[in-house]
């Protein structure tokens, strides 16, 4: 009854959130966002279709005021260090107080800064409203919002209950921070791949230091000064750059880092931290296949194998659907279905869909379009096809058995190019998949419980989700990372405190109950009743190995 | 180049084997960890011998530490593996209704394991029941400086454990050179921190995750006790922790032992009186402490004693002998900070006793030197306990004992920092050569509209409830009473 009657107030106040929220959001629809902290910054705003001429004067001025600023090398990559180090040895980022204090500036500064985020990612990636609301800035709050409920419960003490508590001792197991951490993020989700990995390393307590994407330049921007007004600077720091800034980061000797990425610099990374012993997580991609078999809700699969490809950043997403997986006879029906609710989401002319994103950069965009130009790979196309080099748009894009050791079908796509791949045999999905190396999602459609049993056993991936795609990531009581060349290390939730937590045993032990068993002179006689013990059960190395006396 | 060929054929072989998912059934880890007990009881003489040749040790440490320990691994993971591959359930929110998650533990294909020459039983084995009970094949590389013990697991392995799963290598840094050259699903290397860097740089180029299992210069914290009781069983254990495993040739070994300068004299007469007791006058004659491995380490450790300063710090022992290879437990009493003994980690018989005004220094004496596997603190005083818990940071913390947790299957084994990383023993082996796949299952019924474009303020809304899980506004907001 008590939390019956509390609750209808929690909703009021919820209500008045929202609807302050909301106003904010519509003032972002009708107001031209008038963002005034970087030249760059205005020049984007004023060519809301961003074009690739705008994209390259904001690139050569980012060099000047690069030039102008003063290089990060690897001095300055040392005092920053020295820096953080100092501040994690003072012991501050450890305490409770600091660590919820920081979480909740970082809801805070998503909550006050909505409008500016969405902003950035619309720069960025032309990336849609809803797309930013959804996957960036929800994400990120309800993940904020779970550490700073859960942090307690995950900053005890774990008791280790055994039968050696029966004896003259008691063990647990405490999670402490690893020191100053390193995170290097990317450009497809600039913000939730940013700020998820920094509030599991401030939730675990260690100091901090983000190096956001040079790729999505304006989130990266923000982030930088977003973090350095909103979270403490003595322990949580952004450096922006590029590869040459990247390089003076790694030399340094880290806690840990925490790479998302592709898996050549995922190499790269692991490499350096070798040389410092650093414990590495790698969150790369892969190609993640969907499996469709014919015994589906054609519409909804359909629909959710979009919302798993182009409404994921159209495509650039890691755990994006890279390719679907089908039987010869069912490819016809499937394609159209995709082909009508396509229409349906994104009109009839998709290169002008503001819900769709754009190519991050014209590198991407070249490389994508290789990708189609391909030999025995462009006459395969069925939907889609058109690009547009200035505008860096690619039209949702489908294509029909492509050469299997095509580019499209070996490298990871990370782009709104869907193959369908056609086997006689649905359960011949699994040669296909397991003839590429292990990628960070696996999806399945079917109602077939035989068919969901032997997908589940049989495929080894990073997740695998039955019947939808991506939403698993949603959920923060499942891990969130790779295997094998999809990465190592996971994270998300509860899991992303773990990420950047040591786990020390603890053993406390009293004088009383000691043996001499275990020490020398090793007699005949200690030596049978050791034999003794062992050769018996657990019970009896440990009562040998505590030395419960028996002598 | 021959010995390549036997690798990649060895690896094509555990590939072929795990491909076949024989090694996922419970049937088969379990045959393998039984086969694994069998091997080390059948076989407890030819262990002890080969022990005896590699390091001099006596058999009741042989039973303890190399033995015992791999009998109560395998035990403790044949009786658990059914319960730890059960997926574990997951409850989802509300929002995602029709649906079900669960996490699976699935092998993670073809690992690597590197043992040391110190225990080249258990650490050779003890990784092994964790690899087995979560279905991998393995090719295990054992230490070629314990020449008898590899040689006997070469021989002895395919004879009780299931050889198209399960294989042996043996030989020097060439073949551990050229095994790194291959791709594998997990490499667990225990050794020093500068194999340790080439490990993992080799991993790095086929992405492959490692454990690795370092050592440090382990401390013993020793405050100021005042029962005479209390004194002795400190000194037992500090002994035991030293010289009675493998006279101090153990990663988890006591490397130093910090004291207050008031308390060091009786630390010292103790320390004495009990190495006299354990190993008699003449420690030399005693067959209850083993031998330095080989002449590289005789030498090194020699070197260590041949600075003048630290030579002038010994307070009990110092005689080696070099054609026993054998290096009398030697106590030193505050040699020079900056002297080898002191900056590198020991792992030998000698055990420098460094003096503090104030047992609370040793907090900073700790926090100033590279993470160690673990700390040792001898003290009743609950919170110096408590302030050695949260300033400072080890692989473990062990209060008023040594080594013991080695044996614990309860806690996570491993270290932190140049300690290494990357936790072992009891589920957590399992889970060290286990990928947890998480598993979610949704059905074609119920769709959520407001997840599809084209948007509108409805579905934003709509999202901005359901990521707070806020139903009763999720409600309102569908049947059109919010706007």
């Amino acid at each position: 009854m008590r939390t019956l009657s509390v609750l209808p107030f929690q909703h009021c106040s919820s209500v008045g959130g929202a609807s302050s929220f909301n106003k904010s959001f519509i003032y972002c629809y009708t107001t031209k966002p008038t963002f005034s902290s970087t030249l760059r910054f205005k020049n984007c705003t004023q060519f809301p279709l961003y074009t690739h001429a705008v994209c390259s004067v904001t690139l050569s001025e980012m060099t000047t005021e690069q030039r102008e600023r003063e290089r990060f090398d690897v001095e300055k990559a040392g005092l920053l260090m020295k820096e953080l180090r100092t501040s994690f040895n003072s012991g501050k980022t450890k305490s409770y107080e600091w660590r919820i204090s920081q979480l909740q500036s970082i809801a805070k500064m998503i909550e006050e800064n909505e409008r500016e985020i969405i902003q950035a990612l619309f720069e960025d990636l032309s990336k849609p409203q809803f797309e930013s609301f959804v996957s960036e800035i929800s994400m990120t709050k309800g993940s904020c919002k779970l550490a700073l409920k859960e942090l307690k419960s995950w900053m005890k003490p774990e008791k280790a209950k055994t039968s050696m508590t029966t004896y003259p001792s008691s063990a647990e197991i405490v999670s402490e921070p690893l020191g100053v951490v390193l995170v290097i993020s990317t450009w497809n989700y600039p913000f939730l791949l940013s700020l998820d990995p920094v509030i599991g390393a401030i939730a675990a307590g260690n100091a901090v230091v983000l190096k956001p994407s040079e790729v999505a330049p304006a989130s990266s921007l923000l982030l930088a000064k977003l973090l350095e007004e909103y979270v403490d600077k003595s322990s949580v720091r952004v450096v922006e750059g590029a590869v040459a800034e990247t390089s003076a980061l790694l030399e340094q000797k880290w806690d840990k880092i925490f790479f998302t990425g592709g898996t050549r610099v995922g190499r790269i990374v692991m490499a350096s931290a070798a040389k410092h012993l650093t414990p590495v997580i790698l969150e790369l991609g892969g190609k993640c296949p969907a499996v469709v078999d014919s015994k589906i809700n054609l519409q909804v699969t359909a629909r959710r194998i979009i919302a798993g490809k182009w409404m994921a950043n159209g495509g650039q997403t890691c755990i994006a659907v890279d390719y679907v997986i089908t039987t010869k006879e069912f490819a016809p029906n499937l394609i159209d279905a995709l082909r009508n609710e396509l229409k349906e989401f994104f009109g009839k002319y998709p290169m002008e869909s503001k819900d769709l994103s754009r190519i991050v950069n014209p590198f991407h965009f070249r490389r994508l379009a290789s990708l189609l130009d391909e030999n025995k790979v462009s006459d395969k196309i069925v939907y889609g096809g058109q690009k547009d080099e200035n505008q860096l748009r690619i039209a949702p894009t489908i294509l029909l058995d492509v050469p299997e050791e095509s580019m499209l079908m070996k490298e990871e796509i990370f782009g709104p190019l869907l193959p369908i791949v056609t086997v006689e045999n649905i359960e011949d999905s699994f040669n296909v998949i397991n003839s590429k190396s292990k990628p960070l999602a696996a999806y399945l459609f079917t109602d077939d419980e035989q068919l969901k049993k032997d997908f589940v056993k049989n495929i080894s991936a990073g997740a695998l989700l039955v019947n939808d795609a991506i939403i698993h990531t949603t959920v923060s009581s499942l891990p969130f990372g790779g295997v094998g060349e999809s990465g190592m290390g996971s994270y998300h939730g509860k899991f992303s405190f773990d990420a950047f937590s040591h786990k020390k045993g603890v053993l406390y032990r009293s004088f009383a109950g000691d043996s001499s068993t275990r020490y020398p002179p090793y007699t005949p006689e200690k030596e049978r009743l050791v034999k003794a013990l062992m050769s018996g059960n657990i019970l009896g190395i440990i009562l040998a190995l505590i030395g419960w006396s028996k002598d | 180049m021959e010995k390549m060929e036997e690798i990649e054929g060895s690896i094509a072989d555990l590939r072929t084997t795990f491909r076949s998912r024989k090694t996922t059934s419970v049937a088969w880890r379990k045959n393998q960890l039984r086969g694994l007990i069998e091997l080390v009881q059948d076989n407890e003489q030819k262990i002890a011998k080969a022990l005896y040749q590699d390091l001099g040790k006596h058999p009741a440490e042989v039973y303890r530490d190399e033995i015992g320990i791999v009998k109560k691994s395998a035990n403790h993971a044949l009786s658990c593996v059914e319960k730890w591959m059960a997926p574990k359930k997951n409850r989802l929110p509300l929002l995602y209704f029709p649906a079900s998650a669960q996490v699976l533990s699935e092998p993670l294909g073809v690992v690597l394991i590197f043992a040391s020459w110190n225990f080249p039983i258990s650490l050779a084995l003890d990784p092994l029941i964790g690899a087995i009970a979560a279905g991998n094949t393995v090719l295990l590389k054992p230490s070629d400086l314990a020449p008898e013990c590899a040689a006997f697991l070469q021989e002895t392995i395919p004879l009780y454990l299931d050889c198209n799963a399960i294989k042996v290598i043996n030989g020097g840094a060439d073949v551990g050179e050229k095994l790194l050259q291959q791709k594998w699903d997990k490499i667990f290397f225990t050794g020093s921190t500068r194999v340790g860097r080439i490990v993992m740089t080799a991993a790095a180029k086929h992405l492959t995750p490692v454990t690795l299992e370092l050592g440090g210069k382990c401390p013993a914290v020793v405050d100021t006790l005042s029962s005479l009781s209390d004194i002795k069983v400190m000194a037992k254990r500090i002994v035991g922790g030293k010289w009675a495993a493998c006279n101090g040739q153990i990663c988890i070994g006591v490397d130093c032992v910090l004291v207050e300068k008031k308390f060091a004299s009786t630390l010292i007469d103790s320390l004495k009186r009990t190495i006299k007791k354990f190993f008699g006058e003449n420690p030399k004659d005693s067959n209850s402490i083993s031998r330095i491995v080989n002449k590289n380490h005789f030498d090194r450790l020699s070197k260590l004693l041949k600075d003048p300063r630290v030579a002038a710090s010994i307070v009990h022992g110092g005689s080696s002998n070099e054609e026993n290879l054998f290096i009398e437990p030697t106590i030193l009493l505050d040699p020079p900070l900056d002297s080898e003994i002191m900056t590198e980690e020991i792992f030998g018989p000698l055990l420098p006793i460094i003096t503090l005004n104030n047992i609370q220094e040793s907090i900073e004496f700790v926090n100033s030197r590279p993470k160690p596997l673990v700390i040792y603190a001898f003290t009743k005083d609950e919170t110096f306990k408590r302030q050695i818990l949260s300033e400072t940071s080890s692989g473990s913390v062990v209060f008023n004992d040594t080594v013991v947790q080695y044996a614990a299957d309860v806690l996570p084994f491993g270290g932190v920092g140049q300690s290494g990383f990357g936790r072992y023993h009891g589920k957590y082996s399992f889970d060290n050569f286990s990928h947890e796949k998480p598993v979610m299952q949704r059905s074609f019924f119920l769709e959520m509209e407001p997840r599809y474009p084209p948007w509108n303020d409805f579905k934003i809304n709509f999202f901005r409830f359901a990521y707070r899980f806020d139903y009763f506004n999720l409600v309102l907001l569908l049947l059109g009473l919010k706007k």
